[in-house]
């Protein structure tokens, strides 16, 4: 048996989707216009699938501070925290992140991957528990795989399955740890993260909320759901990333937690990898100041996500529960998502598709991820070219004619 | 304390826990069972596994093999264990459920998770 015949499923399955011509796992931006543009195969497109969700990629604030950290202090810090020490912007970002959520202590990590897999497996140990949701992101499944706490799923988004997990657990000796995400990333649906806190609360769980996709894009201050829902102080640990609304790359967690800091020599994700270049410090703490002074570029996402959502909605599109972020449009199985994406593409306009094995339930989506800075007649277009799309298809039959969505 | 018969006719075994009134709405009614038996679970297990029988008309035994003799993938078995954990109010630790192979397997780990409780 060789090396690479266990993969033999998937390469089947990867030879599938390449039969429509082009490779959705292998796109070459050709060039970058801008966060909602760029060049691919000689074309100018519609990015709608690249979790730009501020559009601050392009930010002129964001990148003049990085280009003048590099003139500063290099282009990279060539080793971990640990080894090499911290810059002093490292330790200012982290201040900075700890003060935005009203938090005591705040550890960065190179990527939101990193962040997920080292404190989540860091955190619970033998004879605990860890409860995760059935939906969770690979960082948090592979997290699972690194602890040898005792690890649960429940049912996505239903805090009755949480909590008959944790009543099944007792009064065994042992911490619980329950983690959640503020949006999830495939459907754009949010958690019922006030009952989920009340269920820990009562059976004497953790919380460790990871905020992804929803920091910037919710809470008054751009915090994140648990500030939109009001229970960021019963949330023991918050995780986020840099790469997504605060456009570079990197993780964080914050925490009240007085002895949180001893994580800096436990969290082998933390040691045993180079700590972020000066250039992405600086940008992330600029894009953090941008956040903070300009609350309309919220409002700006939302009303895009309106836009969006009602729009494909209204034209008889199945979409994920409620407006996010992130619009997932389901399609019957994965070789009409695979066309439909290519038809897209053909058409000029760039958005994800996510199929089995990455998707829950075995569904097939285009999943589409919005930024502020799309402009109504971006999106307007992209509603005709799908609907066109979707009709040609026969995706938009009066029997698949399903309105999306109760809000 | 008297027995009561749930709803689908299966004999509930009423202990002090469900004697407990909660207050607050979330809180889910402690029931606890008696035991199930073997044959209960395997009928289950059975039921769930039926729309992933492969073609060759093969019925499902104690000795088929999950991931291999069914055209079933492992996140469609670790949503069929959620289903069976709330059946038989059991919790299957995902690093169990990976050593799982057979049916047969599948049915003791609730059998014995069950009588553990």
């Amino acid at each position: 048996m060789g090396l690479f015949d266990r993969h033999a499923g998937l390469l089947d399955a990867y030879r599938d989707v390449r039969t429509t011509g082009a490779d959705p796992f292998q796109i070459r931006m050709e060039r970058v216009l801008s966060p909602t543009e760029a060049i691919i195969n000689g074309k100018k497109t519609l990015l709608v699938g690249t979790n730009n969700y501020f559009g601050l990629t392009f930010d002129p604030s964001c990148m003049e501070a990085a280009i003048e950290a590099i003139r500063a202090e290099g282009t990279g810090t060539t080793g971990s925290r640990i080894a090499n020490g911290s810059y002093s912007e490292h330790v200012a970002l982290e201040q900075e992140i700890a003060e935005f959520y009203g938090k005591k202590h705040c550890m960065v990590f190179t990527t939101g991957y990193q962040a997920n897999l080292g404190i989540i497996a860091t955190l619970v140990g033998p004879d605990d528990f860890l409860l995760i949701d059935a939906d969770s992101h690979a960082s948090i499944y592979d997290a699972c795989k690194q602890t040898q706490a005792e690890v649960v799923r429940f049912k996505h988004n239903d805090p009755a399955s949480l909590e008959a997990r944790l009543r099944r657990i007792g009064d065994k000796p042992g911490n619980k740890l329950v983690v959640l995400e503020g949006i999830y990333s495939m459907l754009g649906d949010s958690a019922p993260l006030k009952e989920f806190v009340a269920v820990c609360k009562k059976h004497g769980a953790y919380v460790l909320v990871d905020e992804a996709h929803s920091m910037g894009a919710l809470g008054e201050h751009g915090r994140g759901l648990s500030e939109a829902v009001g229970v960021l102080d019963d949330c023991h640990f918050i995780v986020g990333t840099f790469s997504k609304t605060l456009g570079a790359i990197g993780g964080y967690c914050v925490s009240d937690d007085p002895d949180f800091d001893i994580l800096r020599v436990t969290t082998r994700s933390y040691m045993f990898t180079a700590s972020l270049p000066p250039s992405i410090v600086a940008s992330v703490r600029q894009a953090l100041r941008e956040v903070k002074a300009r609350p309309e570029l919220r409002k700006q996402l939302w009303d895009n996500v309106a836009t969006l959502y009602d729009g494909l909605a209204a034209q008889g599109f199945k979409l994920g529960p409620e407006h996010g972020p992130v619009v997932g449009v389901h399609l019957p199985d994965r070789m009409t998502a695979i066309g439909f994406w290519r038809a897209m593409l053909d058409a000029g306009i760039y958005v994800n598709v996510a199929v089995p094995p990455a998707t829950p339930n075995g569904v097939s989506l285009l999943r589409c991820s919005l930024c502020a800075v799309h402009t109504r007649e971006q999106l307007e277009h992209m509603i005709e070219v799908m609907t066109g799309i979707g009709r040609q298809m026969g995706v938009l039959t009066p029997k698949l004619r399903v309105v999306g969505g109760n809000r | 304390m008297s027995d009561v018969q749930n709803q689908n006719g299966e004999l509930l075994l009423r202990t002090a826990q469900n004697m407990i009134v909660e207050n607050d709405d979330i809180a889910d009614t402690l029931v606890l069972r008696r035991p199930p038996a073997r044959a209960e679970v395997m009928a289950e297990i059975c039921r769930q596994l039926e729309p992933f029988q492969a073609d060759d008309g093969r019925t499902i035994t104690g000795a088929t093999v999950i991931s291999k003799d069914l055209s079933i993938d492992s996140l469609a078995v670790m949503d069929m264990v959620m289903d069976l954990e709330d059946q038989f109010d059991v919790s299957i630790p995902m690093n169990v459920v990976a050593e799982i192979q057979t049916v047969d397997e599948l049915a003791d780990t609730i059998l014995a998770l069950s009588a553990r409780r």
